[in-house]
């Protein structure tokens, strides 16, 4: 069976496309490799911890749950286009064997990981990234230590650090390496999540959790495992001015993410440096990237977290919805299945009919009603809302490249569209980061590969990121540069490039060869 | 409701739901690898699936990320 759509990550962003376009009668499978739906922000256990958000994200995945085939624990390493045009997700499930999906769309919805900086002593066990440390609780009910240095920068430190508190951890302090939580400088943040981050705020005070900005943890000290850390004061460029040692078991450390768009690049896809120099997938109003039945939401096109990754997720749906009514034609008659919700309608309109749908637009403004209707927090603002046609920018082929979209969602993702920008703006990273390290504190972590090897190929001529790489080998071993990458790039002196993996998860040989036996997969 | 799994022999208690890295962290033991250079230990870093640190063989399989395994019953594993 070839599926409509195949989404691929079950975040917000995906669990919100998926059901955007099951609701709209598309035949939809979503993949993650997650045990549960969630992803990283969304992650949760059997019972799970209350969180902002997550009440509404799984109301969101139990819809889904009734309307999508959900492939859980599987791992997508590649998508491939089939001579007809249609697309092959290839998954590993949790046995290993391979998994092949048939899909005429795909949405990829793969989030973000977190970005560390080096420092020494950074591959010490006992040091976390931030993300690692959420994921251990949120996912597994396990408190990452007993006295917690969290650092990094960005508002994500804050959930992190309220969460472990809550915990019952101690959370020795808060070191944020920019200047302030911002909100007061930049009126558009206290518009923002200002809300929420006061919440966390209210938290760490609670917990008597020290927030200090301009510092960071520049070092980490013991033998088999983290014994203390080196809390710097910084200049605002991050050049440390002084330091004091604090004791402690752990620390949570994130410089920001890193957008997953392996699958994309892949493919082909067009991309573009965001604000904070980071590749992402380009898209166009609609979230359609520049390949052909290849659409994109969330962090992978930019990164401004869960509302903004909902709301992406929702107009893809929408788009694809629209695009799959224009691309369904002559006007049979298929059946859809009565589980698959009941806005659908029993027949799939032509072509013609599609292309009048897409001008009145009535139908899309129904769908963000029927979508606000699972979600239980019906939104009177987007009820009856004027959509706006989406025209793609890219358009391939089909008679209708152009989707619809409510225009309510396009304003509100422009809102956090620069919510999310402004983010990145407050929250850069600083060059002093590279004067923490000595000349043997490992760059790349897989590859063992510290900073004097990385000079030393500089000196023998490697002016890139990709000829150090050849040279020196960081970014070689199991990790593929996705640790150390961004690292890299900095030491080299250019922005990140978007990564070239033609393989995005570890796969057997078997898996390989199979690729070419099966007749549905070349 | 809780169940065991051994490494290296040793029991470590599971609560239902656990990954076989965060079971092991929480029971304290933050290592299972030594690096290929410089034998140097490592356990847990990013946490989700990404970073590889946390390589482990469970049941004498070829090594697998600890963060993403769920833990069952009896599952043995080893250091390396």
């Amino acid at each position: 069976m070839t599926y409509d759509l195949v989404v691929i990550g079950g975040g917000p962003a995906g669990v919100a496309g998926a059901l955007t376009a099951a609701q709209a009668g598309l035949r939809v499978a979503l993949v993650d490799s997650g045990t549960r739906l969630g992803g990283q922000y969304f992650r949760h256990s059997a019972d799970p911890r209350p969180a902002p958000g997550l009440d509404r994200f799984l109301r969101l995945a139990r819809a889904l749950d009734s309307r999508a085939d959900l492939l859980l624990r599987h791992q997508v390493w590649s998508v491939t286009r089939e001579p007809d045009g249609d697309l092959t997700v290839h998954c590993t499930a949790p046995d290993r064997t391979a998994v092949p999906v048939a899909a005429r769309r795909v949405l990829i919805a793969t989030g973000a990981h977190d970005r560390p900086l080096p420092f020494p002593g950074w591959d010490l066990p006992g040091v976390l990234t931030a993300g690692g440390a959420q994921a251990l609780l949120k996912g597994n009910d396990v408190v990452a230590g007993r006295r917690i240095v969290v650092a990094g920068t960005g508002p994500f430190l804050l959930p992190v650090a309220s969460g472990l508190a809550g915990a019952g951890a101690r959370v020795l302090g808060v070191f944020e390496a920019n200047g302030g939580l911002g909100l007061a400088r930049r009126p558009l943040l206290a518009l923002g999540k200002a809300g929420e981050a006061a919440g966390y705020a209210a938290d760490l005070v609670r917990h008597r959790v020290p927030y200090r900005t301009r510092r960071a943890v520049v070092a980490a000290h013991g033998e088999r495992e983290v014994e203390a850390v080196t809390v710097a004061r910084l200049d605002k460029d991050w050049n440390v001015l002084a330091t004091r040692v604090v004791e402690c078991d752990t620390v949570a450390v994130g410089y920001g993410f890193v957008p997953q768009i392996d699958l994309g690049v892949q493919l082909g896809c067009e991309t573009r440096h965001d604000v904070d120099g980071s590749p992402v997938l380009a898209v166009d109003a609609g979230q359609r990237t520049s390949v052909a039945r290849v659409w994109a939401a969330g962090e992978p096109t930019g990164v401004g977290g869960w509302r903004l990754s909902e709301l992406e997720g929702r107009i893809a749906g929408q788009a694809i919805a629209a695009d799959w009514r224009a691309r369904t034609a002559a006007p049979v008659s298929r059946a859809v299945p009565a589980s698959r919700g009941g806005s659908a309608s029993s027949t799939v309109p032509s072509a013609q009919e599609a292309a009048r749908e897409a001008a009145q637009a009535r139908s899309a403004a129904g769908e963000a009603a029927s979508g606000e209707a699972v979600a239980g927090t019906p939104d009177r603002a987007e009820v009856g809302a004027v959509p706006t046609a989406v025209t793609g920018e890219t358009g391939h082929g089909g008679a209708a490249g152009a989707g619809v979209v409510a225009g309510v969602l396009l304003r509100r993702r422009q809102r956090w569209r620069a919510f999310g920008e402004a983010l990145q703006r407050a929250y850069p990273v600083k060059p002093g980061w590279q004067g923490w390290l000595r000349d043997d504190t490992l760059v790349c972590r897989c590859e063992e590969v510290p900073l004097a090897r990385v000079r030393e190929a500089q000196r023998l001529g490697a002016t890139d990121a990709r000829s150090i790489k050849l040279l020196a080998r960081p970014g070689m071993g199991w990790c593929q540069g996705r640790i150390c990458g961004y690292a890299v790039s900095c030491l080299a002196g250019e922005p990140p490039q978007p990564p070239r993996r033609p393989i995005a998860q570890p796969v057997t040989l078997g898996a390989l060869a199979d690729l070419s036996d099966d007749p549905t997969a070349q | 409701m809780t169940f065991h799994i051994t490494i290296d022999g040793r029991p470590v208690p599971v609560t239902p739901g656990q990954t076989i890295g965060a079971a092991l962290h929480a029971a304290g033991v933050r290592s299972w690898r030594s690096t290929r250079f410089g034998g140097r230990p490592r356990g847990l870093f990013c946490g989700i699936g990404v970073c590889f640190d946390c390589l482990i063989s469970v049941n004498g399989r070829a090594p697998e990320r600890a963060c993403l395994v769920e833990a069952a019953p009896g599952d043995e594993v080893t250091t390396s």
